[in-house]
């Protein structure tokens, strides 16, 4: 089925659809795990039952989509030994040992405090309780913390030099971590667990609210999910332009790619709003431009020279329609969250945010959107540096493992038939979850009293529905 | 340098496997007995001894492949292409077994992920012995690369470390659940201990013999004057073993034959030391030849040595929280 391509390019797309589906679940586990942490400390200070509700309702979520992000995970770690086995030889030793302090003060932290979360409340009481939440939480942050270093230092790498056998030897570990990239990276991508989290949060918070505008605990949510878009999104966007400026210093190709420059604009480049990038005659097809702005938004100046692709040799040039359509994905929906933030600020000063059907389908809409947006962005980041692995100094081709083609095949099929049945199950269990209200006792199914008897039957959509006493 | 690193290293990683083996054993072990189980109620009561606690048990195997990757990146670059299909499978397995903790609670028909759960556990294990007699075995290497064929890691012996390491699993897992449970299900597992015992037993005799006899080096650490009078120490350890185990058995008690079970493990692991060091992959690579620069080597380690104590502790913690017999009322969170 898949004969005719290369071991390198499948061994390529295996990669790039196994991290695909695991950063779907860190960008939702990361935001959640803090979501949780503050809900369970809101509850302990207050004492308002609404909080435990809600705590208690997302934590049976978070347990479906961590256990999903964990073994796609174990997955990804021994794919850079089976895939790209010249890589791991040459970059080991100074991305193994990240990548080991990021399973010492990450994932054992996270998957030791884990069981306690779930299963302790009762048994270890509410303080030690909290602080099991909170250290899962901060797991989480810790894993996003280490990980991006690692890969902050793929694409800017710094700190090192290289030995007789050609590999990378660590020179200081300072530069290697804050490698120029990493702060960027790790603020950008945290703000966009955040931000993916809150829109879920906010749909779900919606959908229950278009069904009953009185239900507390969808009130609750909503609101606070509103709040973190309308103020995360900006950060966001700020961040994101930032990252811009650190990629333009580190990496131009990149930036050339994202902006659709084929050609060097020595008196001021054009920004292109929308386009079709034309590879076979290196021009962007029925571009919208705005005259300038590229310039401006790069070097604070309308005119100021920017060079593009015609500067780069070809066989350094990374895909630039994958690139320019990634960044103009995730950069559209930043802009549609932001709408959708300043719509639920304006609701909320009208008094109508829980009213507003409108707004409420809006937020369902934008659900999924922080899943696409970090999918592009990775995108961009990813597709944006090849033809390299570590960037300017190894190249994907030369990183491979020595496979042969049919066996990295066999994997990859076994990858996606596997991952879409798991993951798409899991998907599936995680939405009936959410189709139900936060007061539901135990989501319904089978983990506990399903129904008590002679209750009045409860609103048609909602079978499990048991009213409050 | 003061110290050597690599050998203090090539310590830990096979502490952290040590470790990934006696916890993810009695875990997976539970996995492979499950469609044994005789009710719905005595499986629940199964999976819920270990929900709290597999996915730590599990970062243990990230650890031995991410030390690996970390401070041997050589000998990591080597082995993963080499054993290609039993680590691959052994992934996809753990995927299967590892949602299967939540999906189950998440269906009307728990079957299919029962199922899922045990395949899973099933060929983990399997593959994990199958990778470790392939390693045994020895890895053809030319040029800092892996140089052997894709079926290199299938052999008699491979398969025999397969089904063994698949059988100790279950007894640990059996032995688990003698601690954990009370009334029928403690009652069969006690039974299936003691011939789950006899089988791994045997197994592992037959790989004693055979290990040496597979490289005359291997043959050499082991009966070789005067080092041979310390390598018997370790049969001399499993003999003691055994009769604690089974008078474990016998007298109905429920730590010991856990504790026993896992001994059989660490002892075995302690007879691979021998056989390996100072190899890494053998036949060709030692842990020096694998390692990674002694600047990425020091590093790692001030982490390792700062939080490995604190990961035991917590580790022990939650244990601890959830020691005790099970309770069949309580339900799942
Ligand atoms: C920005 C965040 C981020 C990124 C880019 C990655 N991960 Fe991840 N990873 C996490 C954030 C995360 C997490 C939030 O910490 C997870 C998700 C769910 C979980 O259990 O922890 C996790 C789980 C997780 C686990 C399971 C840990 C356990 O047993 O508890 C492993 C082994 C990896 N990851 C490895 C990787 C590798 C090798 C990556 C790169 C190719 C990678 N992750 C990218
Ligand atoms: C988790 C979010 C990530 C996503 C969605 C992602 C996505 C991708 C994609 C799409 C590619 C393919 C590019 C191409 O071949 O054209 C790629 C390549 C690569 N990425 Fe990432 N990546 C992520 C994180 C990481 C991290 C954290 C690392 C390192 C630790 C990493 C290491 C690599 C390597 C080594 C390649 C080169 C192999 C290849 O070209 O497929 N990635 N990634
Ligand atoms: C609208 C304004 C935004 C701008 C200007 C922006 C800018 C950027 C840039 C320039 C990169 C590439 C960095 C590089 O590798 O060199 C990037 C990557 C990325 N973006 Fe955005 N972004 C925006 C919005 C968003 C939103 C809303 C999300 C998700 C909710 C998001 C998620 C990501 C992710 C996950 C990456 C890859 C990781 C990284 O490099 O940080 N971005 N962004």
């Amino acid at each position: 089925m898949l004969d005719g391509f290369s071991a390198e390019t499948l061994a390529r797309v295996q990669f790039a659809f196994t991290v695909s589906f695991h950063i779907i679940f860190p960008a939702f586990s990361i935001g959640l795990a803090s979501f949780l942490a503050v809900l369970n400390a809101l509850y302990l200070k207050t004492r308002d039952e609404t909080y435990l509700t809600l705590f208690t309702y997302w934590k049976k979520i978070f347990a479906v989509a961590f256990g999903m992000g964990v073994v796609s995970g174990i997955v990804m770690s021994y794919q850079f030994g089976t895939n790209w086995s010249v890589f791991s030889d040459r970059a080991g030793p100074i991305v193994g040992p990240l990548m080991a302090y990021e399973v010492l003060s990450a994932f054992f932290l996270e998957a030791g405090f884990l069981g306690i979360m779930l299963f302790g409340r009762e048994r270890v009481g509410e303080k030690l309780h909290m602080f099991a939440t909170a250290m899962v939480a901060f797991g989480t942050l810790m894993s996003a913390t280490w990980i991006l270093s690692v890969n902050s230092w793929m694409q800017t790498p710094a700190g090192y030099s290289i030995n007789d056998v050609g590999q990378f030897v660590p020179e200081d570990w300072w530069q290697i971590v804050f490698n120029p990239s990493f702060p960027y990276r790790l603020v950008h991508m945290v703000l966009a667990a955040f931000l993916t989290t809150s829109l879920v949060v906010g749909a779900v918070g919606a959908l229950h609210l278009l069904r009953d505008k009185t239900d507390r605990e969808a009130r609750r949510m909503f609101s606070m999910a509103m709040w973190m878009a309308a103020i995360v999104t900006p950060l966001q966007i700020f961040a994101g332009d930032l990252h811009g400026l650190n990629t333009l210093e580190h990496q131009p190709a990149k930036v050339m790619a994202m902006e659709g420059h084929y050609e060097s604009h020595p008196h001021g480049a054009p920004l292109i709003l929308f386009g079709i990038p034309n590879p076979e005659e290196r021009r962007i097809d029925y571009a919208i431009e705005i005259p300038y702005a590229s310039s401006l938004i790069l070097r604070h100046q309308w005119d100021a020279p920017l060079d593009g692709l015609d500067t780069i040799p070809d066989d350094e040039e990374p895909p630039v329609a994958i690139v320019f359509f990634s960044f103009r994905v995730m950069v559209g929906l930043g802009f549609a969250m932001l709408g959708l933030g300043m719509w639920s600020l304006w609701a909320r000063w009208k008094g109508t945010i829980f009213t507003s059907p409108r707004l409420h389908r809006a937020a369902i809409l934008m659900g999924p959107s922080g899943f696409v947006a970090v999918l592009a962005g990775w995108i961009t980041t990813e597709v944006g540096r090849q033809p390299y692995t570590v960037y300017g100094m190894l190249r994907t081709s030369e990183s491979l493992a020595p496979v042969d083609a049919p066996a990295v095949a066999a994997s990859l099929i076994a990858f996606i038939v596997v991952y879409f049945a798991v993951f798409g199950a899991g998907t599936f269990y995680i939405l009936r979850m959410m189709n139900k209200r936060p007061a539901t006792p135990k989501l319904g199914l089978r983990d506990g009293p399903i129904r008590t008897a002679g209750i009045t039957p409860a609103p048609q959509i909602d079978t499990d529905f048991i009213p409050r006493a | 340098m003061l110290f050597d690193l690599a050998f203090i290293w090539a310590g830990l990683i096979a502490f952290a496997v040590m470790t990934y083996v006696i916890l993810d054993g009695f875990d997976l072990g539970i996995g492979i007995l499950f469609p044994f189980a005789k009710s719905e109620a005595d499986r629940d009561l199964m999976m819920n001894s270990v929900a709290p606690v597999w996915d730590g048990n599990e970062t243990w195997l990230v650890l031995g492949g991410g030390g690996l990757f970390a401070v041997f990146p050589l000998a990591y670059a080597v082995i993963m292409p080499a054993l290609y299909i039993p680590i691959t499978v052994m992934l996809l397995a753990l995927v299967f077994r590892g949602v299967s903790f939540e999906y189950r609670w998440r269906v009307q028909n728990k079957g299919v992920w029962d199922i899922a759960f045990f395949g899973g556990s099933f060929l983990a294990a399997l593959c994990q012995g199958i990778a470790l007699g392939a390693l045994v075995q020895g890895i053809e290497v030319t040029d800092r690369a892996y140089s052997g064929g894709w079926f290199d890691w299938l052999s008699p012996f491979s398969i025999l470390t397969g089904v063994a390491v698949v059988i100790g699993y279950a007894l640990l897992g059996a032995t688990w659940i003698v601690l954990k449970t009370e009334n029928d299900i403690q009652v069969q597992m006690r039974k299936w201990s003691w011939w789950l015992g006899a089988a791994t037993l045997v197994l592992i005799g037959i790989i004693s013999i055979v290990t040496p006899l597979l490289d005359p080096v291997y043959f050499d650490r082991w009966f070789n004057l005067p080092g041979s009078l310390w390598t018997m120490v370790v049969p001399l350890l499993m003999l003691g073993l055994i009769w604690k185990f089974f008078t474990g058995l016998n007298d109905q008690r429920d730590l010991q034959p856990f504790l026993c079970a896992l001994g059989f493990f660490v002892v075995s692991f302690i007879g691979i030391g021998v056989s390996f060091y100072p190899m890494m992959v053998p036949p060709t690579l030692t842990i020096w030849d694998v390692a990674a620069p002694d600047s990425s080597l020091a590093f790692a380690l001030v982490g390792a040595v700062i939080l490995i104590p604190i990961i035991l502790a917590y580790t022990a913690y939650a244990y601890w929280v959830f020691r005790g017999k099970m309770d069949p009322s309580e339900g799942y969170h």
